[in-house]
């Protein structure tokens, strides 16, 4: 049997099902919070290059590229927040952020 | 089953270990380290479709740069972990329900809908065979040519990254002894002089006379 798309989109979504299941699970840490965003942008980013392989089409790869960018820069403020808040609570509680009453 | 088969189940069991782990992991410093795995081991799989520059890409930009910055934050914390996992385990149910229906929607819609397994159409139109096409350089004409202005979007994003991740951290410390410039410059004699009015001293020897014997001279408040 050969590989399919089919096996590698299959891969992505357990891999977003996956990243899902730790964002209920670790709700109160806020670092491993921002670590399963990142294995959400790794399974849209399979997507993206299995797509582009198996379609012969190369923006695909292009978007990808774009998509490390933006988390990139994503993961950088998010913990640059991170770092100030812990400096201000002594805490990454998600519990404790109620500060902004919304 | 040939090799890469084999090589795409190897390496897709050991990405879903390394993200079940990175969930899971006690301690946030292995969920991190997990977490690097687990960027390898999409690396390969993208080498498997082709992909060599972004495999490449994610593992200097992703393993090098960002999990560095997010081991560096997790060490530099000073993390309570048990109070974090608190009701780790009671969100479970609810979490595991969602996860195993969205992998099973969508593979039954997936399994069933994408059985494409043909070599790529693109490398054939251009009469090479798939040794031939450089990854690296369809991407890079690509986004040169009609992805140009995407691109200068992309770098002022990151130049925007990295001022607001400097403006957000940047503290002045209150013990250090730090002098600033602008300031020094503007200040004029009027600022660090004062002049204080005082009344004409009486003689040193009607003052002593007129003092009470404990009083220390010198430490007189003058009227």
């Amino acid at each position: 049997m050969t590989l399919t798309l089919g096996h590698f989109l299959s891969l992505g979504a357990m891999l977003f099902a996956l990243s899902i299941i730790g964002i209920f699970l670790n709700r109160k840490n806020l670092i491993v919070l921002l670590m399963a965003i990142e294995l959400m942008l790794l399974a849209v980013n399979m997507n993206f290059v299995a797509f582009s392989h198996y379609l012969g089409d190369m923006h695909g790869q292009v978007f990808v590229f774009f998509i490390l960018t933006v988390a990139a820069a994503e993961s950088a403020i998010g913990l640059a927040i991170l770092v100030l808040l812990f400096r201000n609570k002594s805490s990454i509680n998600v519990d404790e952020l109620n500060t902004l009453k919304g | 089953m040939d090799v890469k088969t084999g090589l795409f189940y190897f390496f897709s069991a050991v990405l879903l270990f390394a993200a079940f782990r990175v969930i899971t992991a006690r301690n946030p410093v292995y969920s991190a380290l997990y977490l690097v795995l687990a960027f390898f081991q999409a690396a390969a799989i993208w080498i498997l479709l082709r992909a060599e520059f972004l495999a490449i890409a994610l593992v200097l930009v992703y393993v090098g740069a960002v999990m560095v910055l997010f081991l560096f934050v997790v060490m530099m914390l000073d993390i309570n972990v048990d109070s974090l996992r608190q009701g780790f385990w009671k969100h479970f149910p609810l979490a595991a329900g969602v996860g195993v229906l969205i992998v099973l929607e969508m593979a039954a819609v997936l399994m069933g809908g994408f059985r494409i397994s043909e070599e790529p159409k693109a490398v054939a139109v251009l009469g090479q065979s798939v040794e031939q096409v450089s990854n690296t350089r369809e991407l890079g004409k690509l986004v040169y040519t009609q992805y140009i202005y995407p691109l200068e979007i992309a770098a002022v994003i990151l130049l925007v990254a990295i001022i607001a991740a400097i403006a957000l951290t940047l503290r002045q410390r209150k013990d250090s002894k730090h002098i600033d410039p602008s300031v020094q410059v503007r200040v004029r004699s009027k600022d660090r002089m004062e002049v204080v009015k005082m009344p004409a001293t009486q003689s040193f020897a009607a003052r002593d006379a007129a003092m009470p014997a404990e009083a220390i001279p010198g430490t007189e408040k003058q009227p």
